[in-house]
């Protein structure tokens, strides 16, 4: 399956603060009751985006000044607990096509991956930098160059970023999904199945 | 908790294996072109929330589903506790009406709610003995390391992972690292499968897991019954390890006998397959940790992460007292969430509901320990308190010991089988900034179903002792145990 390969994706940033942000902050359950995945944008941190009584927080994706961002900043162990690919899919659908954290929870990196938005480590230092760069001048442009690596913001930053090989290589070689890859191997598959003993 | 280097025992060709690694190289499939290894899913179990969307991935695909005989379906998350199949939810009646069309087209078991069969699906799987040691099991749940209580490698995947697996049985990944944790020496009275995890994932934190699997070993698991492993494994994910298991032994085969899943032709010799999974004693770990089984006491979890956890003698902490600013964030967040002050002890915390259930908690012996020590006593005014079987068998079982009864004479509302209040998929949800004493394994932000609503993390029968009391209590002292 031919699919566009992901080198590099840019936009302005948001920094969402805090360790441990998982998934049910990402998409609360109720909003997964559902059978497709259509819709999912708008419910993106919504418990922390609107109070008890439906109104605007001052959680930073309300705040205007970063309305519209499309690369995610975030803390330690960011998507942790539920392995919801609804995390996921609301934060693409909300706008997202990359996000730079200090780690990540694997089950949703590799979730994020296969939706092809890069999720990159970066030292807490070079985070904290180009939080305050995007904080000081919320237009600053922000690339993730999946192919080198590397972040840059059109302030003039520039620091190495890392993910697994493998990823890095799905994504740049346009093998992000890796469906037709597996079906590909459908004699090894098979023999597979013969040889253990309880399929 | 005492860490140590792994042992350098040569080259790797020499050195034993441990089962993580005999199980992982006795289904790699191959090698893909970024390096992943496409591994062999021998056993999908899926449910309503996390398979819709994938089934219809399939369909734009125009795939079939490889290996339906290894596919087994349950609903757990959205069936209401009580009258369970009527449920009121027009969302709920959606979701279940794709799961019976999506088994039906691609000709899959499922454990439905007349089966007799249904529950939560960590808790079917092995009921039924589907879940084998030296086997694959993935589903769309990320506590599918729950069966890893088997030895079988088991852990959580996204939707479109799901579909992978329906389309090929297989998957892309990347291999694990293992961290062997030993847990040695006796646990006190009161102590139980729940505390023991929950101080592994304290000291260890909920990001200390990150690439790697938890192999628990250690005389404490090995006297602990299969059911016990099982709500250790099942909060590896919890300890951010995608999976984790516990070595197969004589207890593991005489669980698994005669269940319906089990090939009985020739038990002994899949005992015998079964058993040579298990690591070999000079198996070599990317990491090894020793904890004393007698420092663990009752525990519960103070904050918003399940590695907030304190023992119940314990005072939450002070974040002037943190040794580093994220720490210290941690704290203020998680302590202005919960509405507990700085320094406080835990213990007097008055509670709103009860919970005892979940993949974590519901199964019989978890009722039945709890039923030992509730004669007597009555829930605390103004406490709703649930127990809600895990499944449909496991109701059936609790039934014929007649713990249920036990259970509404002490004031608990006895439910149908179901994820129940661990989630809020169903009508189980807390109101407000309700505090709920839990039994279940997470205790995030929101998690129970209200923006606002607190969760405390403990055993089942910590869980029974704030019932009574009305507050965050030591069962030791509410039970009088010695």
């Amino acid at each position: 399956m031919a699919l566009a390969p992901v080198n590099q994706v840019s936009g302005r940033a948001v920094y969402i603060p805090g360790a441990d942000i998982d998934t049910d902050r990402i998409i609360p359950a109720r909003f997964m009751k559902c059978i497709t995945f259509d819709g999912l944008g708008e419910f993106a941190f919504y418990d922390v985006r609107f109070d008890e009584h439906g109104h605007r927080t001052a959680h930073p994706l309300n705040d205007p000044r970063f309305a519209g961002a499309s690369i995610l900043l975030a803390g330690l162990n960011f998507g942790c607990g539920s392995s919801r690919e609804h995390a996921p899919q609301s934060l693409r659908k909300y706008g997202f096509n990359g996000v730079i954290a200090e780690s990540f929870a694997e089950i949703f990196f590799g979730n994020s991956t296969t939706l092809a938005m890069p999720c990159v480590i970066a030292s807490a230092a070079d985070l904290a930098a180009l939080r305050e760069q995007i904080e000081a001048d919320p237009l600053t442009l922000v690339t993730i160059d999946v192919e080198a690596l590397r972040a840059r913001s059109s302030g003039g930053l520039d620091f190495p970023v890392t993910m697994p090989e493998s990823a890095r290589e799905a994504l740049v070689s346009g093998r992000w999904d890796p469906i037709q890859e597996l079906l590909d191997n459908v004699v090894a598959i098979e023999a597979k199945a013969v040889e253990l003993h309880y399929v | 908790m005492v860490r140590r280097s792994p042992p350098n025992l040569g080259e790797p060709s020499t050195m034993g294996k441990s089962l993580f690694q005999k199980v992982w190289e006795s289904h790699r499939v191959g090698t893909l072109a970024d390096g992943r290894t496409q591994l062999f899913i021998g056993t999908h179990l899926i449910h309503e929330v996390t398979s819709p969307q994938a089934f219809g991935m399939l369909r734009d695909l125009g795939l079939q589903v490889k290996f339906p005989q290894r596919t087994f379906a349950t609903v757990d998350h959205i069936v209401p506790t009580v009258d369970q199949d009527a449920p009121q939810d027009p969302l709920a009646v959606a979701m279940m009406t794709a799961l019976r069309e999506n088994v039906d087209e691609f000709g899959i078991t499922y454990f439905d709610l007349a089966s007799g069969k249904q529950g939560i699906v960590h808790v079917v799987g092995p009921e039924q003995g589907i879940t084998q040691p030296g086997t694959t099991i993935a589903c769309g749940d990320s506590h599918t390391a729950t069966h890893g209580a088997f030895g079988a490698i088991a852990f959580g995947i996204g939707t479109t992972q799901v579909r992978d697996v329906l389309a090929s049985q297989t998957l892309a990944l990347e291999a694990l690292k293992v961290r062997r944790i030993e847990v040695n020496g006796h646990l006190a009275p009161g102590v139980y499968a729940k505390d023991v995890i929950l101080h592994i994932i304290r000291l260890l934190g909920a990001r200390g897991g990150i690439g790697y699997a938890y192999e628990y070993a250690g005389d404490v698991f090995e006297r602990m019954s299969v059911e016990e492993r099982m709500t250790v494994c099942n909060m590896s994910i919890e300890g951010g390890a995608r999976c984790g298991y516990i070595n197969p032994d004589a207890k593991t085969v005489e669980y698994l006998r005669g269940r319906p899943y089990v090939d009985m032709s020739d038990f002994a010799a899949t005992a015998d397959r079964w058993l040579a999974f298990a690591s070999d004693a000079d198996a070599v770990y990317d990491d090894l940790v020793s904890i004393d089984a007698a420092s663990i006491e009752p525990t519960v979890t103070w904050g918003i992460s399940p590695d907030q956890g304190i023992a119940i003698s314990e005072s939450v902490p002070d974040p002037a007292a943190a040794a580093t600013q994220i720490v210290k964030d941690s704290i203020v967040e998680a302590l202005a969430y919960m509405k507990i002050s700085a320094g406080a002890p835990i213990k007097g915390v008055p509670i709103d509901v009860a919970f005892i259930g979940s993949c974590t908690n519901g199964r019989l012996s978890d009722f039945r320990e709890v039923a030992k020590y509730l004669p007597g006593h009555k829930v605390a005014p103004g406490v709703t308190a649930l127990a809600v079987p895990g499944s449909q068998i496991v109701a059936i079982q609790c039934e014929n010991e007649g713990l249920p009864q036990i259970f509404r004479d002490a004031g608990f509302e006895w439910r149908d089988a179901g994820c129940s209040m661990c989630l809020a998929m169903n009508p189980d949800k807390l109101v407000g900034d309700q505090l709920c004493a839990s039994s279940s394994n997470r205790n995030f932000k929101g998690r129970q179903g209200s923006s606002t609503g607190r969760t405390v993390l403990m055993s089942p029968l910590m869980v029974a002792a704030a019932a009574i009391r009305g507050s965050i209590a030591d069962a030791r002292e509410v039970f009088a145990m010695k």
